[in-house]
């Protein structure tokens, strides 16, 4: 045992030895790598550390911040109530418009690779635009108008459906549906793109192989060879919809105000605002940070030990 | 060659054509030997002299098509011809091709009706926008609500020059900024191996997967530490350092043949001369689309948290304050939807195949 572990230092003596000397050849590398790495760090890493330390304070800015162990998180499961509603909400957007904006996105990009260049081209630009058009969606709240002279209650109440105009944007019963609309208008982003990039990029000779080999379809085709091909575009893609879909607020926000009637549209990042920027409760407001932190690396690693399986 | 002969707009076309098809073949390798033949056949083409095609410079592509085949038949010489009407892909059927490009066709419909509802909306009148019942497209369309935005805004207290100023100014020096930044260190990362390197890579690809606003408070304690609170470094030096620039920059590069830099080097070119002069121009593709995600980051950053002086607030910023100004500011607000949205889809119209070249590269890897 004890020689194990002496041969065992002694190889990690020498791998940090190497690591040293390579270190040392290689200064240029670290110097181009400097101005990002500090920004990065700055602005990206440190700011996970230091919530996640917040997160066991008491922190208002003022004072200076007092350790109060896990009473913020347990105040945020047991008293408050809004969270629990922020955190069904955030989790519904999130089940409903994640899973169905990806697989949107890849079913758009594949449908949209059969075309011809130029349609194509054209076709890539109408469904990636709105989730570039800035805060276009605060458009749907023209269209969705509580009043008569709305599109939508203009039209039912010409069909006889209902008699007065339904306040869209106040009643808690519509208030969700309508953003998860929005939201699912918006979802075809990056995500989108890479899959459009990624399935022109399949080698052909493959689909002819596959024919030669007997696939009878373009169903069997997409399972046998457009999958496992497009593996490392699904995952980025997924990454992409994940983060967006837990990162839910602007739309929310924009359309149902802020707060919403009944915090019927109250999501995670808003609830976040609230005790941030509004209370200045920083210590809380670190430890709801901390969560969707959580949830959302949780997330990801699990959908990548899902996709891995996908098409093989 | 010498198209000297021929008439501009014709010339014009055929090399449109030429590339068009170019880029088909490389698509579908079935007519993976057409090209050479049909440069040939451009050849015989430029050499004839142009009667048919002085005549009526605009005819659609697939007429001429038929032309040039008629005289390939009178000259009885034997050159290839692309199919006019592409060979079908094998396993589609044609009606499953139909019902896709009806299905297409009423999605794209569905997707794109807001943004033109919403240029609609603000080429209306007010009376046409409150109008029982409302209509979809504007009967008599005019340009008052854009004029009527720009009166609003240099009547405000910060003119709207400024406005305009500060968010050009924080989109550009943050993008420029952001696209050196990350492609200095995307160069390293890809193309060499140093110890630390493939774990700073990783935690780059973990921060992807959460968004800015898990960062926002303690970002705002740092950015108060550090005095960067009420001025524009609050926004541009965060934006620097954006993962998805540096991940699809460095999956960009790692593409380009490692030879090429060997080559340089040998050449006695420095690792700074082996950046600029090799590497940047290559990877042009992929500064589009760094450019095009950073734009669109920044171009619509309200910035209300970080900056607190009126003069150094954003467009959106102030475009919002419009937007809150009630029923009387409807048909305003719409024209500032649409002077948002025009410059990043302007961008990526312009930008698109160079971006999808990029986007083909960026897939994750575990």
């Amino acid at each position: 045992m004890s020689q194990f572990l002496k041969d065992y230092v002694k190889v990690k003596k020498h791998n940090f030895r190497v690591g040293v000397k390579k270190a040392r050849i290689s200064k240029s590398c670290y110097l181009f790598l400097a101005p990002y790495a500090i920004i990065f760090t700055m602005f990206f890493v440190m700011p996970v550390v230091i919530s996640i330390f917040f997160s066991f304070t008491y922190y208002n800015i003022l004072e200076a911040p007092r350790f109060v162990g896990l009473q913020n998180y347990i105040s945020l499961f047991l008293e408050d109530d809004i969270f629990l509603i922020s955190i069904k909400n955030t989790f519904m957007i999130a089940i409903l418009t994640g899973p169905l904006g990806y697989i949107g996105s890849f079913l758009f990009a594949w449908l949209i690779n059969e075309l011809p260049r130029w349609v194509r081209s054209v076709a890539v630009v109408v469904f990636y635009a709105p989730s570039i058009a800035g805060n276009c969606y605060v458009i749907f709240s023209v269209f969705f108008r509580g009043d008569a002279y709305g599109h939508v209650n203009a039209f039912l109440m010409n069909a006889g459906i209902i008699d007065t105009p339904i306040l869209f944007f106040t009643n808690p019963q519509y208030m969700l549906p309508i953003c998860m609309v929005v939201i699912l208008w918006m979802s075809l982003g990056a995500g989108f793109l890479s899959f459009v990039a990624g399935l022109q990029g399949v080698d052909k000779s493959q689909y002819e192989a596959g024919y030669m080999d007997g696939i009878k379809n373009r169903w069997q085709e997409l399972w046998f060879i457009t999958l496992p091909n497009m593996k490392p575009m699904l995952m980025f893609g997924a990454v992409m919809s994940i983060t967006q879909a837990f990162g839910v607020c602007d739309v929310t926000m924009a359309l149902c105000g802020y707060p919403s009637t009944d915090y019927a549209a109250r999501t995670i990042v808003t609830h976040l605002f609230d005790y941030g920027f509004s209370r200045f409760e920083m210590g809380y407001a670190c430890s709801i940070a901390t969560i969707l932190f959580l949830i959302m690396i949780l997330c990801n690693k699990a959908i990548q030990s899902f996709l891995s399986r996908v098409g093989t | 060659m010498s198209n000297m002969t021929n008439n501009t707009t014709e010339n014009n076309n055929l090399d449109f054509e030429n590339s068009d098809m170019m880029n088909e073949n490389f698509q579908d390798s079935y007519d993976a030997d057409g090209n050479d033949l049909y440069a040939a056949e451009e050849q015989l083409e430029e050499l004839s002299p142009i009667v048919e095609s002085s005549s009526a410079p605009q005819e659609p592509l697939i007429q001429k098509a038929e032309k040039k085949k008629k005289k390939g038949k009178d000259d009885e010489e034997e050159t290839y011809h692309k199919p006019i009407i592409k060979r079908r892909k094998p396993n589609r059927s044609i009606a499953g091709d139909i019902f896709l490009y009806i299905f297409l066709l009423l999605v794209a419909i569905v997707m794109f009706f807001p943004i033109i509802y919403a240029v609609e909306s603000a080429l209306k009148p007010l009376d046409e926008l409150y109008k029982f019942p409302p209509r979809i497209f504007a009967q008599n369309p005019t340009m008052d609500n854009f004029s009527d935005l720009f009166v609003t805004l240099s009547k405000s207290w910060v003119s709207f020059s400024r406005y305009l100023f500060n968010t050009v100014f924080i989109t550009f020096v943050g993008t420029a900024g952001h696209l050196f930044i990350a492609s200095m260190a995307a160069f390293v990362l890809a193309k060499y191996e140093f110890p630390g390197g493939k774990t700073f890579f990783k935690i780059v690809t973990v921060a992807m997967m959460f968004t800015g606003y898990v960062t926002g408070i303690p970002n705002y304690i740092i950015m108060s530490k550090l005095g960067m609170i009420d001025t524009y470094w609050a926004i541009i030096i965060p934006a620097f350092a954006s993962p998805m620039g540096l991940f699809l920059m460095k999956q960009f590069m790692e593409g380009l043949p490692t030879s090429l830099i060997e080559a340089a080097k040998i050449d006695g070119a420095t690792e700074w001369c082996v950046f600029s002069r090799i590497v940047m121009p290559n990877v042009k593709p992929a500064w589009l689309t760094l450019i095009i995600f950073s734009v669109q980051g920044l171009w619509n950053n309200k910035a209300s948290t970080l900056i607190y002086s009126e003069e150094m607030k954003t467009l959106p910023y102030a475009m919002q304050q419009i937007q809150a100004g009630g029923i009387a500011r409807t048909g305003e607000a719409a024209a500032v939807l649409v002077v948002l949205m025009v410059v990043p889809i302007a961008i990526f119209i312009f930008s698109e195949s160079q971006i999808l070249e990029t986007m083909a590269s960026s897939g994750l890897k575990d």
